[in-house]
């Protein structure tokens, strides 16, 4: 099977759920925990992509180009991308964004509309930025008429094209029908940018991957507009569990949450309802309940909750089987 | 006797609707339409009963009695194009962004210099339809920022606005400035392939220096007044509204349903403003006797 590339749009599409105010510092500690895991691509910036900072979609506080230089700042491995929808941002825009450091760009545009695309496209792959042709609530049209706009961008240079389920109103039977009629059609390779609107946005994800899609998107804690996008943690958790090919670091993708964006977040009053426990209950395979016991063995015992879980997965405990979770706690005490 | 003889460069969206327009004109004649090649705008034409030619600006040239040329071409043809219909002396209306000549909004900045001119720009479709309610609300409350945000259909934008959008975005803004007399400026261009097709519709945010919103209301009033003379379907689909410093204004733009079908006010509007102007060249050149 192919390697996924993980794209992380928390700094960008969660920039909505924080109103634009993400600042230098901020991106600063989020974006370098998502480097360390090893996320492929990191997408930041206004919600609305460059230039986006106006009465229409709201102002933010810090330029797009400051943004990208903290970012280039703590970043060494992973690509930096920021978004261009045609209309509102211009190749000029796009140029300022690379010397601030930007290395890739998502050119967006709605579903039917590729060709006012073509220009940044083509101006993109001449600045040698890693370009991705974004096609904007896919949900909107039809898979023909899909595959002929995903072509153009193919045309114009793009290195990825992607089917975009911007208003998150996608099943995943609609995704594998859109990316398996792209990946037959195109020759680059395939993406998916999911909003857990309809509580879908995993499934999405695998369905893309499924059928052929090999770049996907998440954000951390699903940040991002309306609901929110498919959350990177959770998406590598079970990306581990289908064997599938990648480069990110699950529990380092976690820390990136817990000591990066929450705290963030909460600096800002905003207490996203993440509970990455409770993934590690799915991840590990123990029975629910074990969670509050798990979370309390670890606290007393001073040792990492996912651990724990991990390790009595691999013991295949069962229903009723909470006092294993003390002993397993108390013997990886031990041995730190 | 006659009409005032018009040439068109470019057979597309804008140059057929042109036609139309051109017909009706008790000044105005259009007399040749020319591309580069055979195209399905030429055999429009042709059916219409223009004369056209594949020869492009060439066949223009040679016609000594066109005396005003709309070009409808892109902004790097224009700019080709620009210097020779200068040299044979022909009155040029730029519908392309490549802004050879000074920005004209028929309802704001026409005078009579401006037709002593060779070449004068018609901005763009979103540049005629916002300019004069920018331009309306500086003069009453000194526009610090204007923001506009137009949808177009899918189906109203040809190829020419589609390979060109930034040149769209950045005209358009660049004239909210100039023309407009806003201290900065921003321009959003979305396209809605909804079916039925969208009508043109124009958001204005202005970020005024005195908020005097009755005064505000009376000269967009006024000023919408003075564009429905040349674009009869303009209209307000929300008078001015304010929220602390920043005034919204919302226009929608209904066309004549000439070209293309009525949710085109786009096209309308770019069009009815250069041949406004085209019309205004005529009777001061010759002093209405040439329709007589």
């Amino acid at each position: 099977m192919s390697r996924i590339f993980v794209t992380d749009t928390t700094l960008r599409d969660g920039s909505h759920t924080v109103s634009h105010r993400f600042s230098p510092d901020d991106i600063i500690k989020v974006a370098g925990g998502l480097d360390k895991a090893g996320i492929d691509m990191i997408e930041l910036g206004h919600g609305d992509g460059l230039t986006g900072s106006t009465i229409n979609y709201g102002f933010s506080e810090f330029t797009d180009y400051e943004l990208i230089e903290a970012a280039a700042s703590v970043v060494k491995k992973a690509k930096l991308a920021v978004l261009l929808l045609p209309g509102i941002g211009t190749v000029e825009d796009l140029e300022r964004a690379k010397k601030a450091g930007a290395t890739a760009v998502r050119v967006a545009t709605h579903c039917t509309e590729a060709d006012i695309s073509m220009q940044h496209i083509k101006a993109a792959k001449e600045m040698g930025l890693w370009t991705v042709g974004f096609l904007m609530m896919a949900h909107l049209t039809d898979t023909e008429r899909l595959v002929e706009e995903a072509l153009k961008m193919e045309s114009y240079g793009a290195d990825v094209v992607y089917a975009t389920d911007s208003a998150g109103a996608m099943l995943p039977v609609d995704v594998t029908e859109k990316v398996t009629a792209m990946k037959k059609a195109l020759k680059v390779p395939i993406g998916h940018h999911s909003h857990n609107n309809l509580g879908v946005a995993i499934s999405n994800s695998i369905a893309a991957i499924e059928a052929g899609a090999t770049y996907i998107d998440g954000s951390l804690s699903g940040l991002g507009a309306g609901a929110g996008n498919t959350s990177t943690e959770t998406l590598i958790g079970v990306m581990n569990r289908m064997n599938y090919d990648h480069g990110v670091d699950l529990y380092k993708a976690m820390d990136a949450s817990t000591n990066g964006l929450i705290p963030v977040l909460n600096e800002k009053g905003l207490s996203p309802q993440t509970n990455l426990d409770a993934m590690m209950i799915g991840y590990s395979g123990v029975y629910s309940s074990f969670m509050l016991h798990a979370k309390r063995a670890a606290e007393r015992f001073n040792v990492d909750v996912r651990d724990v879980l991990m390790e009595l997965g691999r013991r295949k405990a069962v229903g009723g089987q909470e006092d294993w979770i003390i002993e397993v706690a108390h013997e990886m005490s031990k041995k730190n | 006797m006659d009409r005032v003889k018009v040439g068109i460069i470019g057979p597309g969206n804008i140059g057929l609707d042109l036609l139309y327009k051109l017909g009706r004109s008790e000044y105005l004649t259009p007399e040749l339409i020319v591309n580069i090649r055979h195209s399905k705008g030429i055999e429009y034409a042709e059916k219409m009963g223009i004369r056209t030619s594949t020869e492009g600006v060439a066949a223009i040239l040679k016609e000594e009695d066109i005396e005003i040329v709309f070009d409808c071409t892109s902004a790097t043809a224009h700019e080709v194009h620009a210097p020779l219909l200068k040299e044979a002396g022909k009155f040029a209306l730029d519908l392309t962004p490549a802004a050879v000549g000074p920005y004209c909004v028929p309802a704001v900045n026409m005078d009579d210099s401006m037709l002593e001119l060779d070449n004068v720009n018609m901005v763009t479709c979103a540049g005629q339809a916002t300019v004069p309610i920018v331009a309306a609300i500086n003069e009453v409350a000194d526009v610090a920022y204007a923001e506009i945000v137009s949808s177009i259909s899918s189906k109203s934008a040809g190829p020419g606005t589609r390979q060109n959008i930034d040149e769209f975005t950045v005209t358009t803004a660049r004239a909210l400035r100039d023309v407009g007399g806003a201290d900065d400026s921003k321009v959003i261009i979305v396209l809605n392939p909804a079916e039925p097709p969208i009508y043109m519709r124009n958001t204005i945010y202005t970020k005024v220096k005195n908020p005097d919103i009755d005064a505000i209301k009376k000269a967009v009033e006024d000023m919408v007044e003075k564009i429905k003379v040349y674009v009869p379907g303009y209209q307000i689909l929300l008078e001015p509204i304010i929220q602390d410093d920043i005034v919204t204004t919302m226009i929608q733009v209904e066309g004549l349903g000439d070209y293309l079908p009525v949710y085109s006010g786009n096209l309308d509007i770019i069009n009815a403003a250069a041949v406004n102007i085209a019309e205004t060249y005529a009777k001061k050149k010759y002093g209405g006797e040439k329709n007589e």
